[in-house]
């Protein structure tokens, strides 16, 4: 298994590197943000100023092995338009998009799997059909769409919940957030419902099809045959089984909504990191991208490992140190 | 599904329970874009600078038209060719108690210019600032490089810091609030990126008492979003008020609409210097001559488009057609010179007389994310060049990509906006039409590489001319010497929205900053 998790990261190592390379590429390729960020009426001596200043005079090679120099040593480089450290801007946003993300996926989980069990036990009846239905919709509708509706009817219409905004954040355990305050859970809840719509499908749909595929195996029938109770078939011979794809398929999930909750935090005006690296990349504001970059590639390297960790424990028969990673 | 209705209901019951009562005097604002700092010198950028104006003062404040008007100097004067003198307000306190001094002026001059790591620094506001000489704790002398007419608007855009709290102080310390200390009439409280910017009344300042107790601003930067949070009654105030929006909102009795005309002008920029510009074909797509250096060509264009029609219907109403470069009202605006008449007819007839008959094919370039529906208005600007027989071409692109290209002189003609930061006409025709001149600092805006030597002489003795009204008239000269030899074409003047909840009300500003210094209550 060691061998399994060094393996991993020198292959980490080599794809960071060649993400920054293409950070620094595209973003050069794309403009200089001196050009958006410098007041108009600047004369052009305080624009080379000011391209000086970011250190964006040097050729593009020299520029990458500044920061190579500067990240060997913990530095990400300062935001060119807060003029903070851009990891720790990073860092310093990711809590509003962490609880944002598990507060979406403990509501696709909890609704999800019933939901989709239910369906894959009784395919034909009504409950069956209607969330097969729903979960069409929750696939097909935009993202955007969903969260200007939610919007409309419960912030504009029925006046229940705040618009967007992130809510005060409370303390528990020593840890922030606002999932400990109820004003914060009363923010919290239309991003996260938005964010979770998609995934909830998702899972409804992994689930029955688990199910329906998992009821017509030998072990299920004899399992029956034997005469055990329909609830112990069910979860524990049947659900057991059907795990191994969905973690595999939530894990990943996860990190796709950590890294991609964008058009959600955009509409819910929500402080997470999704929103900065939007704002971010407008500006062409380099080293914020980059820090970002860095992070959600570490964070989907660290995903993938836990996910085939949990794997071997789920699937006594997949051994990590025959997988090829 | 029993419990979870539970407490799907508990949660909100409890956020209805718990969501802090606001009281009267609290006062929320959406924000279309977010300001980047608080240090008040680090990024010259329109919403720091509203920003900064609730914590710091200024010598000279800038009205709702930018008017100048007596901050924390009560008056200024030239006393020699090249030397302002400011007498500054007694008695005024900085919110930590501390005195205003000349000293702080001094100070503050010194730092402004010279802000590490700033990517859009005060210098040029702070550079004709050759010397200053303190007189007395509340007299300063500017001296300046030979007579310097525009000095009171320069130092209009320089906030003024302590130097007791902000000596050595970096971004960050004004971002944390620790150097954050100003004469404004509101304090900082917190600065939370993302996610909002607390301000609370400065008991101790000078002018006017602050209406309000607190003021939060939230960035709030989708457009469908902000006017949301306004009907949810999440917010009192938002800028950026979407046109599509408007004519719903009229109708809303929840909603009030307060409109200001801007300082910004909405152009067509022109390749008028090179032989053979980048974008310009014949028909045939053979390469031909750059027929823009024709003045009759130019006129042409000019004529062909229609501004009423792009007010209408682009621009749902929200803009004033243009034929100059600042709106009526302004220091230095002409009033000689008319909005051109549209008329494609005439324009066909100069196209013929110029030797373009049959037209020629072209490209048109703009930015998608930058102005009020500018890429409508270059569709719009495609469709009505075509009808006089230049086949036009449309290329839009996101700001990050179309301002470096248009300063590399990649486009022919391009559809810029400039929002004048002095409130007078001098900032436009020297950034915009100016003969491009990288020492003197002279046209570093004019992407279209104008040049006129009958101009350049007007303007050049009126940015040395102290007297106002004698400056005044040259600068309308210029104007006009300009506008007839079309330099640029001007489209439109931006109207800035703001929407409010019943019970209040904005003074808009032609800055199109947001300021909680503009809201009043009504009942």
């Amino acid at each position: 298994m060691s061998v399994f998790i060094l393996r991993r990261l020198m292959q980490s190592l080599v794809l960071l590197c060649v993400m920054t390379v293409i950070v620094f590429a595209g973003i050069y390729a794309i403009g200089n943000p001196i050009d958006i960020l410098i007041s108009a009426d600047a004369s052009q001596e305080e624009y080379d100023r000011a391209v000086r200043a970011l250190g964006l005079d040097l050729p593009l090679w020299e520029q990458y092995f500044v920061f190579l120099g500067n990240l060997a040593q913990g530095d990400l480089g300062k935001s060119f338009v807060f003029n903070e450290p851009a990891l720790q801007l990073v860092l310093s946003r990711l809590p509003a998009t962490l609880e944002l993300a598990f507060a979406a996926m403990l509501i696709s989980i909890t609704v999800g799997i019933p939901l989709g069990m239910w369906a894959g036990l009784r395919p034909d009846g009504i409950a069956g059909r209607s969330i097969m239905a729903g979960s069409i919709l929750g696939f097909s509708l935009p993202n955007f769409w969903q969260g200007l509706m939610l919007i409309m009817i419960f912030a504009v219409f029925l006046q229940w919940l705040p618009a967007g905004g992130r809510g005060p954040t409370a303390s528990f355990l020593g840890m922030e957030s606002t999932l400990f305050s109820a004003e914060g859970w009363s923010h919290l809840i239309l991003p996260a419902l938005n964010l979770a719509l998609f995934k909830t499908s998702l899972v409804i749909r992994l689930t029955r099809a688990g199910v329906r595929e998992t009821l017509l195996l030998d072990y299920v029938k004899f399992a029956r045959a034997k005469g055990l109770s329909t609830g112990r078939v069910i979860f524990v011979h049947v659900f057991k089984n059907i795990l191994i794809p969905l973690v595999t398929v939530i894990g990943l999930e996860l990190g796709s909504v950590i890294a991609f909750a964008v058009v959600t935090e955009t509409i819910f005006a929500w402080p997470g990191i999704g929103k900065l690296i939007i704002d971010s990349i407008f500006v062409l504001d380099r080293p914020v991208i980059v820090a970002y970059l860095i992070v959600i590639v570490l964070m989907f390297i660290v995903i993938n490992l836990v996910v085939d960790i949990l794997y071997s424990v789920l699937d006594p028969r997949v051994r990590l140190a025959d997988m090829k990673s | 599904m029993r419990p979870l209705m539970y407490a799907l209901s508990g949660v909100f019951t409890a956020a209805a329970l718990f969501s802090a009562p606001v009281s009267a005097a609290d006062l929320r604002v959406a924000l279309s874009t977010e300001p980047t700092s608080i240090d008040p010198h680090y990024h010259n950028l329109s919403p720091n600078n509203a920003l900064a104006t609730h914590i710091f003062g200024s010598l000279i404040e800038q009205g709702p038209t930018q008017e100048l008007q007596p901050g924390l100097a009560l008056s200024w004067k030239p006393i020699k060719d090249d030397t302002w003198e400011f007498k500054l307000r007694q008695g005024v306190k900085f919110q930590d108690g501390s005195p205003f001094t000349a000293d702080d002026v001094v100070f503050t001059i010194n730092r402004a210019g010279n802000v590490p790591d700033s990517p859009s620094s005060f210098g040029i506001y702070t550079k004709p600032v050759k010397e200053m000489k303190v007189i007395d704790d509340h007299t300063v002398h500017f001296i300046t490089d030979g007579p310097y007419p525009l000095l009171p608007n320069d130092l209009s855009g320089i906030r003024i810091i302590s130097r007791k709290n902000a000596e050595g102080a970096t971004t960050a310390d004004f971002n944390s609030g620790k150097a954050a200390v100003g004469a404004g009439p509101y304090k900082l409280v917190s600065f939370t990126p993302g996610q909002s910017i607390i301000l609370e009344a400065n008991p101790t300042y000078w002018g006017e008492k602050p209406q309000f107790d607190k003021v939060i601003f939230r960035p709030v930067t989708n457009p469908a979003a902000r006017v949301a949070a306004l009907l949810s009654g999440d917010v009192d105030l938002v800028d950026g008020v979407p046109t599509a929006d408007i004519a719903q909102l009229k109708k809303n009795p929840a909603v009030s609409l307060d409109d200001a005309v801007s300082n910004r002008i909405i152009y067509l920029h022109i390749d008028s210097d090179r032989d053979v510009t980048p974008h310009v074909t014949a028909k045939d797509g053979k390469e031909i001559k750059n027929p823009f250096k024709d003045v009759r060509v130019r006129k042409a264009i000019s004529m062909a488009i229609n501004r009423q029609a792009i007010v209408d219907r682009v621009m749902e109403g929200l803009a004033i057609p243009a034929g100059q470069l600042l709106p009526k009202g302004f220091f230095g605006v002409s009033p000689n010179i008319q909005v051109p008449k549209y008329d494609p007819e005439a324009a066909k007839k100069l196209l013929a007389e110029a030797g373009y008959k049959d037209g020629f094919k072209l490209t048109i370039h703009g930015p998608n994310d930058r102005y009020i529906n500018d890429a409508q208005i270059v569709q719009a600007i495609a469709q009505m060049l075509s009808r006089i027989g230049i086949d036009t071409a449309v290329d839009t692109m996101p700001r990050s990509t179309f301002f470096g290209r248009a300063s590399k002189l990649e486009f022919s003609l391009m559809l810029v906006g400039w929002g004048s930061g002095t409130g007078e006409a001098s900032s436009p025709l020297k950034s915009l039409l100016a003969t491009y001149d990288k020492a003197a600092g002279m046209g570093p805006s004019n992407r279209g590489r104008y040049s006129n030597k009958e101009f350049d002489e007007t303007l050049a003795k009126a940015l040395v001319t102290v007297d106002d009204a004698a400056r005044e008239k040259l600068l309308q000269k210029a104007t006009e010497i300009a506008m007839a030899d079309v330099g640029l074409i001007p489209l439109h003047y931006e109207v800035s929205t703001w929407a409010t909840r019943k019970g209040f009300k904005y003074e808009g500003r032609s800055d199109q900053g947001t300021q909680a210094m503009g809201v009043s209550i009504v009942k």
